[in-house]
C-alpha cells in the first residue's frame, strides 16, 4: 500500500479506537488518555457506546489538542480498527494522510484499498496468544496491547503508563505487571516495524497543571455532597446513575462517622422516578437538602410531582443527564432535547428553573447552586446536563472550595421567629419578592401548616375561590420574576470587531461553539458568543438578544427547543434566530458549527481556508 | 358535612393527657365528608389514640394521597405540619420525610383506590423498606368523589349503588402486606372504636412500618343492600381474632385476662401491647399459619380483625441505613463537608 505523507501536526490530532464493547478497551483508552493528559497536553476523550453490556461495537475518541479544544473537531486522524464487524466503516472515516492501524494476526488486504492512508498493521492477537493464557486474558491484553503501539507511535512515556497503571491497581500489583507485559509487546512491535514516532505525535507541554480530567456526573454528585445533601433518590438510568454513584461512593468515604460508623446521608434506590421525586419531595419538606438525578424518560414519569412541587412551593433538585428521545430512544447517546419538558414539566401553569452546566466544573458549582436557588426559591430546580457531559472525561480546571461557603437555606423560620407570630400563614408575599415563608415539621405547634396541590388561599387553606387561587398562583409569578436576578448570567463573548451576528448556544455545544467562532474569525467572519447558563432567562439574553441582527441559535435537538423558549420568553423577534440543529446522537462538532454559519455568512477573502479541512 | 362549627371553648374539667392537652387540642379543621362517613369515626379514633399517647403535636407529621380518605389529615391535630400530596404517593413522601428527620411520628392516612390503585407499587415498596410509620387504609370499596365506581378491594359479587355487580376478585391489603413481610398487619373497623384505638396506639409505638386496614363503609356509595363494604354487612361479618390493649411503658397491666387467652408484646420503647386472642388458636407471631388462617376465614366471607401479625424484632429503614440517632435535617456542615483540604485530596485521583 503506498504510503501518503501525513502533515505533521504534533499536539494536535484524532485517534479514534473501535473495538468490541465488553473487552476491557476502556482501561486502555483511559490510559492513554491519561498518560497524554500527565504528559501536560490537553486532551479530549469521547466514548461511543451502545446501551448493551458485551459483544457490540463501540469507539472512543482521544483529540490530542495543544489549543486546548474540548469539542470534536469532527476529523479522524488515527483509527485503531480492533473490531472487524466495522472495519470498512472505521477505514472510511479516517482524513486524507491519516493512519489505520488493525490487528494482522488475520490480513484483511482486500478490506483496505484506500491509498490516501497508511495502513499499519500489528499482529495483536498473536503476541498476546503467544505471551498470555486463557481466553478472557487474551482479549483484555490485546486491548491493552494496541496501548503500547501508539505508545510508540505517538511517542507517549512507558513510565507515565506504568505509573498510572500502578495506582489503578495499588491492591493487585500482579495485574501491573502483565499490562506493562502486553503493552511493552505492542511498543516494541512497533519500533521494530516501523518509523516511530509517527510525524503526528505527541510532544510533551506543560499545559495541563492546574487540571483534571473528571466527568460531569463524577463533579455534580460530588457538588451534591459539598452542597450538604443529604437525601439522595434516584432509579437507575443511563446516563445518570453514575451521578448517584459517585455521591455515594463520596459520602461512604467523608460522611460516615468514624466513632460510630453511622452515615451522615440517606441514600435510597427508589422502585420508579415517581417514588424517587418523591422521596425528595418529602425530604426537602422536611428541611433536608435532597436531590435525584435521572434523564428524559425520568423527568416524563416524575412531571406530576414537578407541579406539585410548584404549586405547593417545596425545593428540590434534579439532574437531568440527557440523552437521545424521544421515548426510551438511544440511551447511550447524548442530545439537549428536555429543554423545553424540564422548563414546563406537568400539566396546568408551571415553570421551573434549570440550570444548564458546559462542562464538568460547571456540573460541580452549578449543583451547589442548585441546592442554594430551591431553598432560595421553594421551587425545583433542573440542572441539564447531558451524556456528552456527565459520561465522558473532560479536563477542566481544579476545582476550587470556599470554606467560607454557607448554604442558603432561604426562608425558613426558626423557633424564635415562630414563638412571636400570632399566627403562621403559608404563602403570604411579606417582602414583594414573591418568595413566601416555609416552617419545618417538628419545631413547634404554631408553625404547623397545611402542604397541598389543591388549590389553597394564601394563608394555606382548602379554596375553590377565584380570587384566593389566583393571588397564589400570581405571587407565583413575580417568584418566577424574582429567579431571573438569581440563576447564573449568561457568558457573553463579544467579537471584539464590529458585528451584527450573534451565536447563542447552551450547555455542551460551547466547546464546539468556542472552536468554531476561532475558525470563523481566520476566515474574517465574526460574531458575538452568548451562552445561557439558566432558566427563566435574566435581562442580558434580552439585550443581547436585541442588539444583533442575526442570531443563530446552536443547540443539539431537532426542535429548535432553546429557539422556542428564546422566542416565548424574550421579545425577540422570530425572524432573527436561524437554527442549527445537530441532533445525530454524536456531541456536536465544531466543523458542523462552521459549515452552518458559512451557509448565512459570507465569509471575507482573508486567507485561503483548505477544502479538506472540513469534512 | 356538618355546617355547625364547633366553639374552642375548653371545659376545665376535660380530661389532659401527660402533657396537660385535652382532646381538643388534638383536633384538626372540620370535616367536609358525607355525615355518617366511616372516615370521620377513623379521625376520632386517631385523635383520641393521638391524645392518650401524650404525642407533641408538632412532633407528628401527618401524610396522605387523594381521595376521600386522603382529605382527612386535615381533620386532626392542627398542631402537626400535614401534607396532602399526590394520588397513590404517600409512601414516597413518608420515606422523604423520615429519612430527613427520623424522630418524627409519621401518620399516613390513605384509601382502597390510593393504596391499592395508583398506589400499589410504592405502599409495596413502603413495607418492604420497613418505613416507620402508622399506615391506615380506610378502605371502603368505592371511589366516592368520582361518584361510586368500584375499587379494587371490591369483593366480586358485591353490587354498585346502581346494581352494577363487581366481576373482579379484590386485592387484600393484609394478605398483601402478610405476603411482603410487613412488621405490623392489623384490620379494624370505623365502627368499633374500642378495638381501633388501642390498635392504631400500637402502630403509632411500633417501629416499622404499621398498616391498619380499616373498614370504613361508604354511606353515599357502598351502604346499601347488596354491597359487602356497608355497615350492616361489616357488623355482621367482621369476627375480632386477636385485640390489642396497648400498656405505655409508666403503667402497670391492671386488667384481669384469663390464663392462655392474653400475649403480651413488648415493644422497642418499652411499652407493651396485650393481644386478647378471640380465636384460641391464631397466632399472630407466626406469618404463615396467620396468613393461612386469615385466607381461609376470607374464603368464607369474614374479616378477621384485630392484630392479625406483628414482629418487634425486623429492623426498620433507618437501622438498615445505618444513620445516626439525630435527625439527617439538623446536621451541619461541618459533618456534611469535606471543605477545601478534603477537596484537594479528592482531585488528585483525577489528575
Amino acid at each position: 500500500m503506498p504510503a501518503v505523507p501525513a502533515q505533521d501536526r504534533v499536539n494536535d490530532f484524532v485517534i479514534k479506537i473501535a473495538t468490541v464493547n465488553g473487552t476491557g478497551s476502556a482501561s486502555a483508552n483511559t490510559l492513554l488518555m491519561k498518560a497524554i493528559f500527565r504528559s501536560g497536553i490537553p486532551v479530549m476523550g469521547k466514548n461511543y457506546f451502545p446501551s448493551n453490556i458485551q459483544g457490540l461495537p463501540t469507539w472512543y475518541e482521544i483529540r490530542v489538542t495543544k489549543d486546548a479544544h474540548v469539542a470534536r473537531s469532527g476529523r479522524v486522524d488515527i483509527m485503531v480498527a480492533m473490531n472487524a464487524e466495522t472495519y470498512g466503516k472505521d477505514a472510511r472515516e479516517v482524513a486524507t494522510g491519516g493512519y489505520l492501524i488493525y490487528d494482522s494476526t488475520w490480513p484483511r488486504p482486500a478490506l483496505f484499498t484506500r491509498e490516501d492512508i497508511t495502513v499499519i498493521g500489528v499482529p495483536l492477537a498473536k503476541l498476546c496468544n503467544e505471551n498470555f493464557n486463557g481466553v478472557r486474558t487474551r482479549i483484555l491484553m490485546k486491548n491493552i496491547c494496541y496501548a503500547g503501539v501508539l505508545a510508540a507511535l505517538l511517542d507517549l512515556d512507558l513510565a507515565k503508563m506504568r505509573e498510572l497503571l500502578a495506582e489503578t491497581y495499588a491492591k493487585k500489583p500482579k495485574l501491573v505487571e502483565s499490562n506493562m507485559q502486553a503493552i511493552q509487546l505492542g511498543y516494541d512491535y512497533a519500533k521494530a516495524h516501523f518509523a516511530c514516532p509517527l510525524p503526528l505525535h505527541c510532544a510533551p507541554l506543560d499545559q495541563t497543571a492546574g487540571h483534571i480530567l473528571i466527568d460531569g456526573n463524577t463533579a455534580a454528585g460530588l457538588g451534591a455532597m459539598f452542597a450538604g445533601a443529604t437525601v439522595g433518590a434516584w432509579y437507575p438510568i443511563t446516563p445518570s446513575t453514575s451521578l448517584m454513584d459517585a455521591y455515594k461512593s463520596f459520602c461512604d468515604k467523608w460522611r460516615v462517622d468514624p466513632q460510630t460508623g453511622r452515615k451522615n446521608f440517606a441514600f435510597i434506590q427508589a422502585e420508579d422516578e415517581l417514588a424517587a421525586i418523591g422521596i425528595v419531595l418529602g425530604a426537602s419538606w422536611n428541611g433536608a437538602r435532597s436531590f435525584t438525578a435521572t434523564s428524559g424518560p425520568g423527568i416524563s414519569l416524575m412531571s406530576e410531582f414537578f407541579g406539585l412541587a410548584y404549586y405547593a412551593e417545596i425545593p428540590a433538585v434534579i439532574f437531568d443527564v440527557q440523552r437521545v428521545g424521544p421515548s426510551t430512544g438511544m440511551p447511550t447517546r447524548t442530545q439537549q432535547c428536555d429543554l423545553m419538558i424540564c422548563a414546563y414539566a406537568s400539566h396546568g401553569d408551571t415553570k421551573h428553573v434549570c440550570l444548564y452546566p458546559a462542562n464538568p466544573e460547571e456540573c460541580f458549582y452549578f449543583a451547589i447552586a442548585a441546592f442554594d436557588l430551591a431553598e432560595r426559591l421553594q421551587t425545583p430546580v433542573m440542572v441539564l446536563s447531558d451524556l456528552d457531559i456527565g459520561m465522558n472525561d473532560w479536563m477542566c480546571r481544579d476545582l476550587k472550595w470556599d470554606d467560607a461557603w454557607q448554604p442558603d437555606r432561604g426562608k425558613v423560620l426558626p423557633l424564635e421567629e415562630i414563638v412571636k407570630l400570632e399566627k403562621f400563614y403559608r404563602y403570604l408575599d411579606k417582602d414583594d419578592d414573591g418568595i413566601p415563608y416555609r416552617t419545618l415539621p417538628g419545631v413547634h405547634p404554631k408553625a404547623a401548616y397545611f402542604t397541598r396541590g389543591s388549590g389553597h388561599t394564601q394563608y394555606g387553606a382548602y379554596t375553590e375561590d377565584a380570587t384566593d387561587y389566583q393571588i397564589v398562583v400570581d405571587r407565583l409569578v413575580r417568584k418566577f420574576h424574582t429567579a431571573r436576578g438569581l440563576v447564573p448570567k449568561p457568558v457573553i463573548e463579544m467579537a471584539g470587531t464590529r458585528t451584527d451576528v450573534g451565536i447563542i448556544a447552551a450547555g455542551s455545544s460551547d466547546g464546539a461553539v468556542r472552536e468554531a467562532l476561532d475558525v470563523l474569525r481566520g476566515m474574517g467572519v465574526h460574531a458575538n458568543y452568548l451562552r445561557v447558563r439558566g432558566f427563566p432567562f435574566n435581562d442580558e439574553v434580552d439585550r443581547f438578544l436585541a442588539e444583533q441582527r442575526l442570531v443563530f441559535v446552536i443547540e443539539q435537538n431537532r426542535d429548535a427547543q432553546l429557539r422556542s423558549l428564546l422566542t416565548l420568553e424574550t421579545p425577540v423577534e422570530k425572524s432573527k434566530l436561524r437554527s442549527l440543529l445537530h441532533y445525530s446522537g454524536m456531541p456536536i462538532s465544531s466543523s458542523f458549527i462552521v459549515k452552518g454559519v458559512l451557509a448565512e455568512v459570507a465569509p471575507k477573502p482573508l486567507r485561503a481556508v483548505s477544502p479538506g479541512q472540513f469534512p | 358535612m356538618t355546617f355547625i362549627p364547633k366553639p374552642k371553648v375548653r371545659h376545665p374539667s376535660l380530661p389532659r393527657n401527660a402533657l396537660g392537652l385535652t382532646r381538643r387540642d388534638y383536633e384538626g379543621v372540620l370535616s367536609t365528608l358525607c355525615a355518617g362517613c366511616g372516615h370521620d369515626s377513623i379521625t376520632a379514633a386517631l385523635t383520641e389514640a393521638i391524645w392518650g399517647l401524650s404525642l407533641e403535636p408538632q412532633n407528628i407529621a401527618k401524610l396522605s394521597g387523594i381521595g376521600c380518605s386522603s382529605k382527612t389529615t386535615a381533620y386532626f391535630v392542627s398542631g402537626a405540619h400535614g401534607f396532602n400530596s399526590v394520588h397513590g404517593r404517600m409512601p414516597s413522601i413518608a420515606m422523604g420525610a423520615s429519612a430527613a428527620n427520623r424522630n418524627l411520628a409519621y401518620v399516613g392516612v390513605s384509601g382502597d383506590g390510593d393504596t391499592l390503585s395508583i398506589g400499589l407499587g410504592q405502599f409495596c415498596h413502603a413495607i418492604r423498606r420497613n418505613l416507620n410509620m402508622l399506615y391506615v387504609i380506610e378502605n371502603n370499596g368505592v371511589y366516592g368523589l368520582t361518584k361510586g365506581q368500584f375499587s379494587a378491594s371490591a369483593d366480586i359479587g358485591s353490587r354498585a349503588k346502581k346494581g352494577e355487580e363487581n366481576q373482579q376478585p379484590p386485592i387484600d391489603p393484609v394478605l398483601l402486606a402478610m405476603s411482603l413481610g410487613a412488621s405490623f398487619v392489623a384490620r379494624s373497623f370505623s365502627g368499633d372504636k374500642a378495638q381501633l384505638v388501642p390498635l392504631l396506639q400500637a402502630g403509632l409505638r411500633h417501629r416499622g412500618f404499621a398498616l391498619i386496614d380499616v373498614l370504613s363503609p361508604c354511606v353515599t356509595f357502598n351502604d346499601h343492600e347488596g354491597s359487602t363494604k356497608s355497615y350492616a354487612y361489616t357488623r355482621e361479618h367482621y369476627e375480632p381474632a386477636v385485640n390489642a390493649d396497648f400498656v405505655p411503658f409508666e403503667r402497670e397491666i391492671v386488667a384481669d385476662y384469663a390464663e392462655g387467652e392474653t400475649h403480651p408484646v413488648v415493644m422497642h420503647d418499652g411499652s407493651r401491647i396485650l393481644l386478647r386472642k378471640f380465636a384460641k388458636d391464631y397466632d399472630p407471631t407466626d406469618r404463615v399459619a396467620a396468613s393461612g388462617y386469615i385466607q381461609e376465614r376470607l374464603r368464607q366471607g369474614e374479616y378477621l380483625t384485630g392484630l392479625l401479625y406483628i414482629d418487634e424484632t425486623q429492623r426498620e429503614f433507618h437501622e438498615v441505613n445505618g444513620t445516626p440517632d439525630a435527625p439527617l435535617n439538623g446536621l451541619h456542615l461541618p459533618a456534611l463537608s469535606p471543605g477545601s483540604m478534603g477537596l484537594e485530596k479528592i482531585l488528585s485521583r483525577y489528575r
